[in-house]
């Protein structure tokens, strides 16, 4: 082979230098220091981020955010929203997925139509859900009088606007899984399901014992995809409120906490601080995720 | 017969499902075309007597949407040319050039692709006040012009074609340079143009970044304007829903003609797993 193996000298890494130039310039400039700078922000207690003036440090910051009820309420209802809507979207988007697995013929235009979502603009369709959701006109209400269910004020009762925020989260979550999951089940052997069949298991039996595991390692990627995506809900609630985080912010999320923070208080470094709470959550899950990937990968044999 | 049945309520239960998703955009398109007084009635009238285009009007008359809308192609435009630019660049240099530390530089890339975007929200705003960026289009750009994303899944590409064409082409008198653009990218044309199409998208949807950015109507690109228009409009759903319908079409259309790349674009980085 002519380059491919050759040893790296001074002059190829040069030559590769030029290629790699502008994005590394680019990355170094937005992802990394910013990086650093956001750690480095979070301990800052004193700061004119217009002059860049430093002029004191500590865990300052963190204390707030322990201290904040507001934080506390956005953590509650992230969690809340995590646990809620990312088993609710992940058990929907099995089920479609095998449905539209069996009926190929189908499929295509099926998964056409699920994942519009994924396309479209999530403030566009936050706002289509605000009016969706109106007591007075709103379809969904329309909908439940049909069944004799009281109208209920969805953006307006602090008891039902997370509700609210859920359902939109759920129809905007299904496509992208839909797709990896049946991206997983075209990689099943269809061998093991004849199989299967002709050992006289039932469709349930083949479900749980060949088709469940062997989808194992692409439900562990969609739950996390999931958890994390719904870990950082803005857009859904600022278009669904107009800008404000719902009745008794009913509907504050930890990136809503952030904005407001950053935004609306100009309190730079309480809002660092929150990033790098939010960060530490979604990098613990993701480091899970890596370490049970390496593990499986192990318990195969390597790779 | 039984399997038949079976068929059926499967069917049956996906179109149900298919409708439910359905409903939401097909409300959107019914309550644009309604008279501004109706939609607040109860009961909800289904469908206008007579369909009102003229709210399209109004819309792109009540607010610079044209302005907005020209914001969004050009943002979206440079991003995705730029970061494609960038992309291949670097994933050839990973692919096909030998230099030193390449793979602790890799690997690097790996663990920054993990760090969620949010979190350096701040710390960049903070970058672009120094630069004196804020309330530009170099803020709605510049900082997307690299995507570690992209670059990733572009040097699992630039792995595939089979190593004798680079040879064949070098024998042939092709430089690197040429080799790259002449035969590589065609080549792998597919899987640029599945990675391009999810940038398009995601640059065409940006909020949070352009509205912490910009404080100008002449920046704004068509999500932001959307929003603003609301807080102008008020209740006005007939108004407002021909505007989310302009926001949303332009990638419906893009989504319907390409469709089979992005399934690609979204597969091919976990097709490994």
């Amino acid at each position: 082979m002519l380059m491919l193996n050759a040893k790296p000298t001074v002059k190829s890494t040069l030559k590769a230098l030029l290629y790699l130039a502008p994005f590394l310039i680019i990355t170094g400039t937005f992802t990394v220091w910013p990086l650093i700078h956001a750690f480095l922000m979070s301990t800052y207690t004193h700061y004119n981020y217009y002059t860049n003036k430093v002029s004191a440090l500590g865990w300052g910051n963190f204390s707030t955010l322990w201290h904040d009820p507001n934080f506390h309420l956005a953590c509650h209802n992230t969690f809340l929203l995590v646990v809620i809507v990312m088993p609710a979207t992940v058990a929907l988007s099995l089920l479609i997925a095998l449905g539209l697995n069996r009926s190929r013929r189908v499929a295509g235009f099926f998964r056409a139509i699920y994942f519009l979502p994924f396309v479209t603009s999530t403030v566009a369709v936050g706002l289509v859900w605000n009016w969706l959701f109106r007591l007075d006109g709103g379809l969904v209400n329309h909908f439940l009088g049909l069944f004799g269910v009281k109208a209920i004020d969805w953006l307006n009762d602090p008891h039902y606007a997370l509700a609210a925020l859920m359902v939109v989260c759920v129809w905007q979550g299904l496509g992208v899984n839909i797709i990896l999951f049946l991206a997983g089940l075209n990689n099943i052997n269809q061998r093991y399901e004849v199989i299967a069949t002709i050992d006289g298991a039932n469709p349930w039996q083949r479900f749980t014992n060949v088709t469940w595991p062997l989808l194992m390692p692409i439900t562990v990627l969609i739950v996390v995809n999931t958890s994390i995506t719904n870990f950082k809900v803005f857009d859904q609630v600022y278009a669904l409120f107009q800008g404000s985080a719902g009745p008794d912010n009913a509907d504050l999320t930890l990136m809503y906490y952030l904005y407001q923070k950053f935004y609306m208080e100009n309190q730079f470094t309480v809002a660092a601080a929150s990033g790098v709470v939010l960060f530490l959550v979604v990098g613990v899950l993701t480091m899970l995720t890596v370490a049970y990937y390496q593990h499986r990968q192990h318990q195969l044999g390597g790779d | 017969m039984r399997h038949h049945l079976v068929t059926v309520i499967r069917n049956g239960l996906l179109t149900l499902g298919a409708i439910l998703m359905l409903v939401p955009f097909g409300w959107m398109l019914i309550t644009s075309l309604q008279p501004a007084a109706t939609t607040l009635s109860v009961p909800t009238t289904w469908l206008p007597r007579t369909l009102q285009w003229v709210n399209y009007l109004h819309v792109w008359q009540a607010a610079p949407f044209a302005r907005y809308c020209l914001n969004s192609l050009l943002v979206t435009a440079v991003t995705t040319l730029g970061q494609l630019v960038t992309s291949i660049l670097a994933a050839f240099a990973f692919t096909h050039l030998q230099f030193y530390g390449r793979r602790a530089l890799f690997g690097l890339l790996i663990a920054l692709m993990l760090v969620p975007g949010e979190l350096l929200l701040i710390p960049n705003f903070v970058t672009l006040a120094q630069f004196h960026w804020i309330n530009t289009y170099a803020a709605l750009i510049v900082p997307w012009l690299a995507s570690i994303f992209m670059v990733i899944a572009l040097r699992q590409a630039f792995q595939s074609p089979p190593a004798t064409l680079y040879i064949a082409a070098h024998l042939d008198g092709a430089n690197d340079w040429q080799y790259l653009w002449h035969v590589l990218v065609p080549t792998t044309r597919p899987i640029i143009t599945a990675v391009a199409l999810l940038q398009v998208i995601a640059s065409w949807n940006a909020f949070m970044w352009p509205l912490i950015v910009t404080n100008s109507q002449r920046l704004r690109p068509l999500p932001v304007g959307l929003i603003t228009f609301t807080t102008e409009q008020g209740a006005n759903y007939p108004l407002l829903m021909a505007a989310t319908v302009c926001v949303i079409l332009p990638l419906l259309l893009l989504y319907l003609g390409l469709q089979k790349y992005l399934v690609m674009g979204i597969t091919t980085p976990h097709s490994k797993g």
